[in-house]
């Protein structure tokens, strides 16, 4: 089954006054399961396309869908809701609250969704012991690592069991070991809960443990290879 | 979905608190504005508010009364030409009634004193003693002795005016006014008293005799110049004017207020004040509270942009900024009011204001300020801070709800 498609999707951006293309005229298929990195030069359009299939920004012309359901012409409101109950995301940087603790942060999600207090903290606790946390339930993030601030964010964002993980360029800031380590444990969500993952990146580290590669340049697909 | 569920309210109140005391410095400067702004409001208020009340307390004890009875021509011109018939048995009665606590007529006419160095423009008293007490507890006798009856034929002078007429206890003066046919009426007395008043410009102007002897030098038979009343039941004056004109219609009844228009303009004047006053301290506030709030949005983009990005909604975005306000403001209130109470405890007994005392007196005031707390103005203080702090608040809250996710994540921290 389909989990996000993008049919002929464009979007373009003034910058002073310059028109650049982020997306032209992309189309893109992505099924239940999959585990997809796009690579690709900066200004390819990796993050563009993220953001457009997370509901953060709007489309020029072309169609998405999650699932069966078209999502490019949402309200802000229904965006908002899609990416709270359907979408998990992971940034390069800055992913947690800071004022609230490893499981407040992997709760927060939950809040919002309205789930009860018992489902959140025992879901919480089981996800933070799945991605290797356990025992730092209750530390802030200035008093974790940058490795372990992701694995925070990747709890976060699976703990709802959300229909895809978009991850734009999760590995940036970290060094090769932990890199490693993060990829891994996609790759074990990925099997092991079926979660799609999509991930933006240009790190070397993560475009070989994909099991399918999608490259990016000047907003379209140019190579897209089952590794 | 739209709704906020309980527990979606207690993550936005648990952000809100804990974001106050993530700069914790600037969240207790704030505060300190907060609180000393509240105190300034109460207890300054306060403070005014007991100088009203000293000046008012003096006033009607000086007027004195809180309703007068006059001949309709004598506030006009309060000379013994219109002066009026001591009071009919009905009206007597009712002034004996309550809710009237005490009455009393007097004579009160301009007069001239004079003594062997000077004479001087006064007011000529002429009292029953043992009836017009209020009029003494404001008047403390310095040297010799108080009047003892209505038919005591020595006077009381202050000592201000003693100084004046370079006279002193026990030496004679000459007190000349006019009698109803317009003639001369004069009279030597001996100074029997010389007193000191609260509000010291009154000493150079109110000299005491006896009723009776006052009446014989200004030959009224069965006159006097005015009747004061003093009521228990001060809020409603208006019912027991009416009472009283009913049964003198030959008489012009006043309250307080009307008789001196500067007394009765001082509490409405107050009440503008106060408000005015609370008003401005919140304005000076207001801007410490916006610019506060806006650093902390503004240090918060990111983290912003992360929770619309995650699904928060725009409104919960909104909401967490007011309850930091929120807290900010109940937090300086609660300091603020606790040190005005704690400033009104304190000050109870009244702060010496002798070095000023000239300045006040010509006020209506007296030396010793006394803080006079009102609820209405501590709830109309708290309020005022709450709700505009409050409405200050919405701005930045309402802006930071605004934020683009991609944009504010994308800011440099």
């Amino acid at each position: 089954m389909t989990a996000i498609q993008c049919v002929d999707v464009s979007k373009s951006f003034q910058q002073g006054d310059v028109k650049v293309v982020g997306l032209d005229h992309l189309s893109l298929i992505v099924d239940e399961g999959e585990f997809v990195c796009l690579s690709g030069p900066s200004g390819s359009g990796k993050t563009s396309l993220l953001n457009a299939m997370g509901g953060l920004d709007s489309l020029d012309s072309g169609e998405i869908y999650i699932g069966e359901r078209r999502v490019d012409q949402l309200n802000k409101g229904a965006k908002s809701d899609l990416r709270l109950r359907h979408i998990g995301f992971v940034f390069q940087a800055y992913n947690l609250i800071p004022v609230l603790t490893a499981m407040e942060n992997v709760e927060f999600v939950m809040q919002l969704q309205g789930v009860d207090r018992q489902t959140r903290e025992q879901k919480a606790m089981s996800i933070l012991k799945e991605v290797g946390l356990e025992g730092m339930e209750h530390r802030r993030p200035s008093q974790l690592s940058g490795g372990q601030q992701q694995r925070v964010a990747v709890a976060r964002a699976i703990v709802s069991e959300p229909d895809l993980v978009l991850a734009d360029e999760p590995t940036a800031n970290l060094d090769s070991t932990t890199a490693v380590q993060l990829v891994d444990l996609f790759l074990h969500l990925n099997e092991k809960h079926n979660i799609t993952f999509i991930i933006a990146t240009h790190d070397d580290r993560v475009m070989s443990r994909c099991k399918r590669l999608v490259r990016m340049v000047d907003g379209k697909v140019v190579s897209d290879t089952v590794q | 979905m739209g709704t906020f569920r309980i527990a979606q309210i207690a993550t936005l109140v648990l952000l809100a608190w804990r974001n106050l005391w993530r700069n914790y410095r600037r969240t207790l400067i704030m505060l300190a504005a907060i609180s000393v702004g509240v105190w300034a409001m109460i207890f300054l208020t306060a403070l005014m508010r007991g100088m009203v009340k000293d000046a008012l307390t003096r006033g009607i004890d000086s007027l004195p009364g809180y309703i007068q009875i006059h001949n309709p021509d004598y506030l006009d011109d309060p000379s013994v030409v219109n002066s009026m018939a001591d009071p009919e048995a009905d009206l007597r009665h009712a002034l004996d009634e309550a809710p009237i606590s005490e009455w009393f007529s007097r004579i009160k006419v301009p007069a001239v004193v004079s003594s062997e160095r000077d004479t001087r423009g006064v007011q000529f008293l002429g009292i029953d003693p043992q009836k017009e007490i209020v009029t003494f507890e404001t008047l403390t006798i310095v040297k010799g002795q108080m009047l003892s009856s209505p038919s005591d034929k020595g006077i009381l002078i202050g000592e201000k005016l003693a100084e004046k007429l370079d006279t002193g206890l026990g030496k004679r003066i000459v007190v000349m006014s006019q009698d109803p046919s317009n003639n001369l009426a004069e009279q030597g007395f001996r100074i029997v008293g010389i007193y000191r008043a609260e509000l010291r410009a009154a000493e150079e102007v109110n000299i005491y005799t006896g009723m009776d002897t006052a009446k014989a030098m200004l030959h009224l038979k069965h006159k006097v110049s005015e009747i004061a009343v003093f009521t228990d039941d001060e809020a409603d004056l208006d019912s027991l004017q009416h009472k009283l004109s009913a049964l003198a219609p030959n008489r012009e009844v006043k309250t307080w207020k009307q008789v001196d228009g500067y007394l009765g303009s001082l509490m409405k004047v107050m009440n503008g004040f106060v408000l005015v006053w609370i008003l401005v301290i919140f304005l000076a506030m207001s801007f410490g509270l916006a610019n506060t709030l806006v650093m902390a949005v503004f240090e918060r983009i990111r983290e912003i942009g992360l929770m619309l990005a995650l699904g928060m909604r725009p409104v919960a975005v909104t909401l967490q900024i007011l309850f930091e306000s929120i807290f900010m403001i109940v937090i300086g209130l609660l300091v603020g009011n606790a040190l005005s109470f704690i400033s009104v405890a304190v000050f109870a007994d009244g702060i010496d204001l002798s070095a000023v005392t000239q300045g006040l007196e010509m006020a209506g005031m007296g030396s010793v300020l006394t803080p006079d707390l009102l609820v209405d103005d501590v709830v109309l203080a708290n309020l005022v801070v709450l709700i505009l702090g409050i409405l200050t608040a919405l701005l930045p809250a309402w802006r930071a709800s605004k934020y683009d996710p991609i944009q504010a994540l994308s800011r440099d921290s």
